[in-house]
């Protein structure tokens, strides 16, 4: 216990304090600018990013990883913030957190296995989309100006980190935001910034119940989002990890870190924060960052509410250009470019399955429908290519009165179709005998259509014998315990 | 056929360790294993506090440090096998005849759990590669691995020499009583001349008690006597050992939960601290 707690906190305190300073800094113009994507004032982000992070540095299940107020939940809040205010999104927030915590005990966490690969791709895609179209509204009908400031502020981003030995040590997000702000300060320009868009905090979040009528009615508001955010927060979170884990090569508890999410997000609710969850970009620039236990999630979140309350004035300062130039590094980031450069070897199902989660995003700004729709259609496309491994050999004897067919492979909802169709009944044939031995039943609907090929030979005056239904028929069973154990698979997958 | 497993790291201790190991392989009989484990550091160098993630971070920061680890495993590896060979050979010249090395990654504690059903004895060094050999503290790993592990445990102190004689504390306890069983069915120390020592009251209760667990050790052909000393048990125990000049202390490890040890202190952590001799715990 105490070696563990040594372990994930204190093994790494150099490399996670400067990873904690780093995050900190990128953490605070996104914080920022998800609260104004969700329409609700940068102090609602910012508190909800100190509680998400101090909170899951203690419980969450992926020391190393990042979590805060991010975009696919902000923007899953905006219709009830429209609808109903700042306070049914706390309380929205908080019923989020009850839900993961729900689906931590009911692990949940499994279900990811059939989030496939290419969904998980078509997820950070649209997330990174979604990111950067949060950006355009910003830079449209405005001055010249703002466009100057944003290039510059890219070119700050990516430039910086070029020179050696400074480049290395100073943040370029930060002498992005710090240089522009100066500038357009001493040029004495007009343009929007941080303190046009709402309050700021200028103390530290106290603990306030979201002030909503505690009855069904209200329960009926908040559940619908609540339910998506609970969804993508968990969905994010799990991928993030699993990224996390790839890249640090240490494994995680996907289970306590829903649970972990889940009071974290009813921590943040009730310090009147938005719902949050882990962020891909802010994780991978953790780890860059030499980031990787508890403390560097914890310094993440100490350091930005100590800034944002002592600065406050200062921030409010900050032009939204400079937030946009980090923001769309941060899109830049998290988008997947490989999967671009990998399309041309992947299968055309697979791709299909990508391209079709970013599209649906996109359109619905939903991450949740659009990752049930791709994992929807990945298990179609699975269940079609397996259908494809069925035939159905028909063997002509001397005998001109009797038939043999033998069904090799799967038999099931897919290629059911397929196997009636592979028997002649228009063969006039005193018997005939389908041998099952080495095919697998595995639903009702290949023991149907079993059945209506017995009964259609049987009309046309065909007597039917049916070998190995037995053996066939067993794989239907929903009992999979009893076939757990090596040698049983071997045998129920041989050819009996 | 079960193993002796000695747990070999770069750590001064390790000779001990192999002699000790060697010293119960002959007399148990039984094949030895060295067993070196590689355990993940956590100390990322190349540090880039740029904060700044361009196209394609995740992919280059993942075979960034994909090479990263690459190189340190091989040579952590390559290491751990030289430190391995030596070890046999150290075992060999001492007339052990089956020596296995193995490697493995991941955790001390969970390769030695994994390795537990194979296992008849392990044999560990009180303090790891990391601590100082003079300190008279204890590793910071044995800890778990005694409160983990089922089977007999030797810890080895300072430079080994095999024994001749031995001391079991008693107190009359189940635990204690399982240990004098398993004392008496071992061969391991059979032919040493052993000492049961009772830390307690001089009435007859314990008197008898302690003659019933001297009796079993005789009956078994051990060469054992017996003491009932007073005072406080620590102090008396290491006044005992130095007086009659003990060279191996057997003792019940900790009998006690973590939350009485964290308030009252545990006695076995106090004698594998405290001792110049090795132990031999029993769980």
């Amino acid at each position: 216990m105490l070696q563990t707690i040594k372990r994930d906190w204190f093994s790494n305190i150099r490399g996670d304090l400067l990873a904690g300073l780093v995050v900190a800094l990128a953490l605070i113009p996104e914080a920022i600018a998800f609260s104004i994507l969700a329409d609700v004032d940068p102090k609602v982000g910012l508190y909800a990013s100190f509680c998400i992070a101090v909170i899951i540095a203690f419980v969450g299940g992926r020391t190393g990883m990042i979590s805060a107020a991010t975009g696919a939940m902000a923007l899953l809040m905006v219709t009830l913030v429209k609808e109903h205010g700042l306070q049914y999104l706390l309380a929205a927030t908080v019923l989020t957190g009850i839900l993961q915590i729900a689906a931590g005990y009911l692990r949940l966490d499994g279900l990811m296995r059939f989030v496939s690969r290419s969904v998980v791709t078509g997820f950070v895609n649209a997330l990174a989309i979604l990111i950067f179209m949060a950006q355009v509204p910003e830079l449209i009908d405005v001055t010249w100006h703002v466009y100057l400031v944003a290039a510059v502020g890219l070119a700050i981003i990516y430039l910086f980190p070029l020179i050696p030995v400074v480049g290395k040590v100073i943040p370029s997000p930060l002498i992005c935001i710090v240089g522009l702000t100066i500038a357009v300060v001493a040029l004495g320009w007009e343009i929007p910034n941080v303190g046009s868009k709402g309050e700021l905090p200028d103390t530290l979040p106290i603990f306030l119940w979201p002030d909503v009528p505690l009855n069904l009615e209200t329960l009926i508001i908040i559940f619908p989002t609540s339910a998506a955010l609970a969804v993508v927060g968990l969905l994010e979170s799990l991928m993030t990890a699993g990224i996390v884990d790839d890249l640090t090569d240490t494994p995680s508890n996907k289970n306590r870190e829903c649970k972990g999410q889940g009071i974290a997000n009813i921590g943040a609710g009730l310090m009147g924060g938005m719902a949050g969850c882990a962020m891909i970009g802010q994780s991978v620039i953790n780890v860059k960052s030499g980031g990787r236990g508890r403390l560097s999630t914890f310094i993440a979140g100490v350091v930005l509410i100590v800034l944002v309350v002592f600065l406050d004035e200062w921030i409010s300062l900050i032009p939204m250009a400079a937030l946009v130039a980090v923001m769309v590094m941060v899109s830049i980031g998290t988008f997947s470019w490989s999967s671009i450069k990998d399309m041309k070897q992947h299968p055309m199902s697979t791709n299909l399955v990508m391209v079709t989660t970013v599209v649906v995003v996109v359109f619905t700004h939903n991450l949740a429908i659009g990752v049930f729709v791709g994992v929807l259609m990945a298990a179609l496309f699975f269940a079609n290519k397996i259908s494809r491994f069925m035939v159905i050999k028909r063997k002509s004897e001397q005998d001109t009165s009797s038939r043999y067919y033998e069904v090799v492979g799967q038999v099931f909802f897919a290629s059911s179709e397929k196997f009636i169709g592979a028997f002649d009944f228009k063969e006039a044939i005193e018997e005939v005998t389908i041998d099952l031995t080495h095919a697998h039943f595995w639903d009702i609907s290949a023991v149907g259509a079993l059945d209506s090929v017995v009964i259609k030979f049987r009309r046309e005056g065909t007597h039917v014998n049916v070998v190995g239904l037995n053996e066939a028929s067993k794989t239907v069973v929903d009992k999979f315990s009893i076939y757990d154990k090596p040698e049983e698979v071997e045998k129920l997958m041989s050819g009996h | 056929m079960k193993n002796i497993i000695a747990c070999i790291d770069g750590s001064a201790m390790s000779a001990s360790v192999c002699d000790a190991a060697a010293w119960a392989s002959n007399k148990l009989d039984a094949p030895l294993s060295l067993l070196h484990v590689l355990e993940k550091t956590v100390s990322p160098e190349n540090e880039n506090l740029s904060g700044s993630i361009g196209l394609g971070a995740r992919e280059a920061l993942l075979e960034q440090l994909t090479e990263l680890d690459e190189k340190r495993s091989r040579i952590a590896l390559e290491h751990g096998k030289h430190m391995l060979e030596d070890a046999r050979q150290r075992a060999v010249e001492q007339g052990v005849n089956d020596v296995f090395m193995q490697q493995r990654h991941g955790s001390l504690l969970e390769s030695l759990t994994e390795l537990e059903s194979d296992m008849r004895l392990l044999v560990l060094g009180r303090l790891g590669e990391d601590h100082d050999v003079s300190a008279h503290t204890i590793g910071s790993q044995l800890e778990s691995v005694i409160r983990a592990m089922h089977v007999p445990i030797l810890v080895a102190v300072g430079e080994f020499k095999a024994p001749k004689n031995y001391m079991i504390a008693y107190d009359g306890s189940d635990t204690a009583n399982k240990a004098i069983d398993r004392v008496a069915a071992s061969p391991l120390l059979k032919g040493l001349e052993g000492h049961i020592v009772m830390v307690g009251d001089d009435n007859d209760k314990n008197n008898q008690i302690l003659n019933q667990a001297t009796d079993i050790l005789k009956k078994h052909g051990h060469n054992a006597q017996s003491a009932l000393v007073e005072g406080e048990v620590i102090e008396v125990l290491k006044a005992y050992r130095h007086k009659v000049g003990i060279e191996m202390m057997i003792m019940g490890a900790y009998g006690h939960s973590r939350v009485r040890q964290f308030f009252l202190g545990s006695n076995t952590q106090t004698m594998i601290s405290n001792s110049n001799i090795p132990l031999i715990l029993l769980r």
